[in-house]
């Protein structure tokens, strides 16, 4: 076989691959319902403490086996730092960062959030097995940034 | 049939000075990636627990220390490498001196950047890593630096670009050799990609770090700085791809089949490095789903021509491996030069990459994505892009560029071999470490020694990045032993000619190939794609929240 067979059968091949992987990939998110954040609302993150709702964050049910859960990250801490909820809830979590940058993982589910100054983010999960997921903040903050963590306890 | 990648391929030397200027620039990168490596080696073991960083030195916080790394390795390193290399390049490809004002005066500015952004490093003020994510805020003289060593990017671009149109006037209806093709376009696509982080920096942060502006927006300057951020990705590789294409399939003895694949690849770089930013920002705010999925699609594009690379190199080494008895299917690839120091350097950086480009894809993937996001699973993907299909091929092309460069015989070949080896070693049990740990959700860019959290599952992680990152630093040092020993106690020589390639395809002046070479008109493209990918998103943004003031939590 000439080489340039060869060259047109690796280039016909590879476009094939990539293509097949693209499809895979929205096929795949379209099934499992995966979604990434996206534009959903702005604040003045001057004036965080008296915007609603982050004026009082916490975890409140908005419906049967729902909840809402909001989050304000601020060097080096969540608040609320510890979030309980019962197996088999949907959790959606409204966060923003009331100074720098942070990111907030919770481990071992697909909740990974950039927290950005100005920026609400949301996303939300659904919790089916009971036991504990780290919170962790991973983009840095500043000195202290390894210590800013918390839990999703589910019970 | 073979045709010379460069104009005339005989007769044409380079001037003492101008070796001398493309010496000292590239100098000062590997200066940079020194003390780069050695802060590594520190933040490797960090994720090992073991604590060597009270012993450094002026670096009297782990994020001063990665700061200096991402910024000396990701920033300087690079820049300094491209500049002195792509100027090398682009002179003999065209068989004409470069412009020596400009090479000079991007030195300069280099120097002073370095100056500014180390100053600022070094003496704590500046804790902000090589991102610069606003509103933590650097010291003033930090923003400067980093604008400084972009605008030195500029001034060679300048010289390339001059060069250019010169031999272009000179050369009617000619062929654009394509070791000059090649560096051309790695410099116009490099233009383009710094104008974002240049608004960012020159608009916005530099003028907030002075308090002329009272606040400065995050997620503007943020997706400023990856509009640049990815396509920075390839003004490292592109200068790499270079000496892939340029040099290697000469020094393995082959040849490459297809000048006009070459030229392909090259304009799809030109044309898709740039409008694929938000991949980097799956998971932020304030950015529409949709464009988030438009970029994807245009990042699976942008790695089709490094498929082509893929190909079209190790077809060039298949080609010299048979040419000098090799077998079999893949048996021939025990027949490479492994004994040229340059050649064995370069071919296990193309070996990693393989892995660093898979690794890549799946990052691109927005759902593989909110896995490893921010975990060390992305450092442990780009240690095997840019830190070693880069790094690891900087230093096999020193190891024939700097004898050229010095009139001087490469000192301790065998150890140049061995480093080679050692260093790949390194970086993929690195690698192993980071990844795994990644998947586990073991966050990057953090001080793992003294976080308060921790799971079992990274133990074994953190300990096979800290084994990795050592034998990766022993491998580097070992490096610029053999760089001392070479440019001091290298035998005098004088330099051959530099080890240009040919192509099996000789170019054609007629028919659809030569619009190849209208590199304005495919300047004109790129810009156009840019525009739609990133358009809307500053259509609906625009204009900027400046409400953010500055922290130092440093």
């Amino acid at each position: 076989m000439k080489p340039e067979r060869y060259e047109d059968a690796f280039l016909a091949v590879s476009g094939a691959v990539l293509v097949a992987f693209l499809i895979a990939l929205f096929l795949a998110s379209r099934m499992a319902g995966v979604h990434v954040p996206g534009r959903d609302a702005e604040i003045d993150p001057n004036a965080i403490a008296t915007t609603p709702p982050f004026d009082s964050p916490g975890l409140r049910e908005i419906g049967p086996g729902r909840y809402e859960a909001v989050i304000v990250g601020r060097a080096w801490t969540f608040s609320p730092s510890e979030i309980r909820i019962p197996a088999g809830s949907t959790v959606t979590f409204r966060a923003t960062s009331g100074d720098v940058v942070h990111g907030l993982a919770v481990d071992g589910t697909r909740v990974n959030l950039m927290l950005v100054p100005g920026q609400v983010t949301v996303q939300t999960q659904r919790f089916d097995e009971p036991g504990e997921h780290l919170i962790i903040c991973h983009e840095y903050c500043g000195v202290a940034h390894h210590t800013m963590y918390g839990k999703v306890i589910v019970q | 049939m073979s045709h010379a990648i460069v104009h005339r391929p005989e007769g044409f030397t380079l001037d003492h000075a101008d070796r001398k200027l493309i010496a000292w620039t590239i100098y000062v990168g590997f200066f940079a990636l020194f003390l780069g490596v050695v802060n590594g080696v520190g933040q490797a073991l960090n994720y090992a627990h073991v604590d060597i960083l009270k012993y450094f030195p002026g670096m009297r916080t782990y994020y001063q220390g990665l700061t200096a790394h991402g910024v000396l390795n990701a920033l300087v390193l690079t820049f300094a490498f491209a500049n002195g290399f792509v100027t090398l390049t682009a002179a003999r490809g065209l068989a004409m001196p470069p412009i020596r004002g400009l090479v000079a005066a991007a030195l300069a500015t280099l120097l002073l950047g370095v100056g500014l952004a180390g100053f600022a490093m070094f003496t704590g003020r500046a804790n902000v890593l090589y991102t610069m994510y606003a509103p933590l805020q650097a010291h003033w003289t930090f923003y400067l630096g980093a604008a400084l060593l972009v605008v030195s990017t500029w001034l060679i671009a300048a010289n390339v670009f001059v060069s250019h149109v010169r031999w272009r006037r000179a050369h009617p209806g000619e062929r654009v050799p394509l070791l000059a093709y090649m560096s051309f376009v790695t410099y116009a696509m490099w233009v383009i990609a710094s104008l974002p982080l240049a608004v960012s920096v020159l608009g916005f942060l530099l003028p907030w770090s002075l308090g002329i502006l009272s606040g400065t927006d995050p997620l503007l300057t943020r997706t400023l700085f990856w509009f640049t951020g990815h396509a920075i990705v390839y003004f490292w590789l592109l200068p790499i791809y270079v000496s892939w294409y340029g040099m290697i399939p000469r020094q393995a003895g082959g040849l490459i089949l297809s000048d006009t694949l070459v030229r392909v690849a090259f304009l799809m770089f030109l044309c898709l490095s740039i409008p694929v930013g938000f991949h980097h920002q799956f998971t932020d705010p304030g950015i529409h789903e949709h464009m988030k999925a438009f970029h994807t699609v245009l990042t699976f594009g942008v790695f089709f021509p490094s498929l082509i690379t893929a190909f079209t190199v190790m077809y060039a080494l298949e080609i010299g491996a048979r040419r000098a008895g090799g077998k079999g299917l893949v048996a021939w690839f025990a027949k490479i030069p492994w004994s040229d120091p340059a050649v064995t350097a370069q071919v296990l950086a193309m070996l990693t990459f393989l892995l660093g480009g898979i690794t890549g894809l799946m990052n691109a993937s927005f759902s593989m994505n909110q896995v490893v996001h921010n975990t060390t699973f992305i450092p442990g993907h780009f240690h095997m892009t840019v830190g070693s299909a880069v790094a690891l091929s900087m230093m096999g092309i020193a190891y024939w560029l700097v004898p050229y460069l010095e009139d001087r015989e490469l000192r301790l070949a065998g150890l140049a071999r061995a480093q080679a080896w050692i260093y790949t070693v390194g970086v993929l049990i690195f690698a192993r470490g980071m990844i795994s740990g990644g998947i586990e959700g073991m966050p990057r860019r953090t001080m793992m020694l003294n976080a308060p959290y921790s799971k079992d599952s990274w133990w074994l992680a953190g300990v096979l990045t800290g084994i990795g990152g050592t034998v990766m630093f022993v491998g580097a040092a070992l490096f610029f032993v053999v760089l001392f020993a070479t440019i001091f106690f290298g035998r005098r020589q004088a330099a051959p000619d530099v080890p240009f390639a040919s192509t099996h395809e000789v170019p054609q002046t007629t028919g659809w190939r030569a619009q190849l070479d209208r590199l304005g008109l495919w300047v004109v493209a790129s810009v156009v794609l840019i525009v739609i990918a990133y358009g809307p998103f500053f259509a609906s943004y625009l204009p900027p929240r400046l409400l953010s003031r500055g922290y130092t939590f440093f």
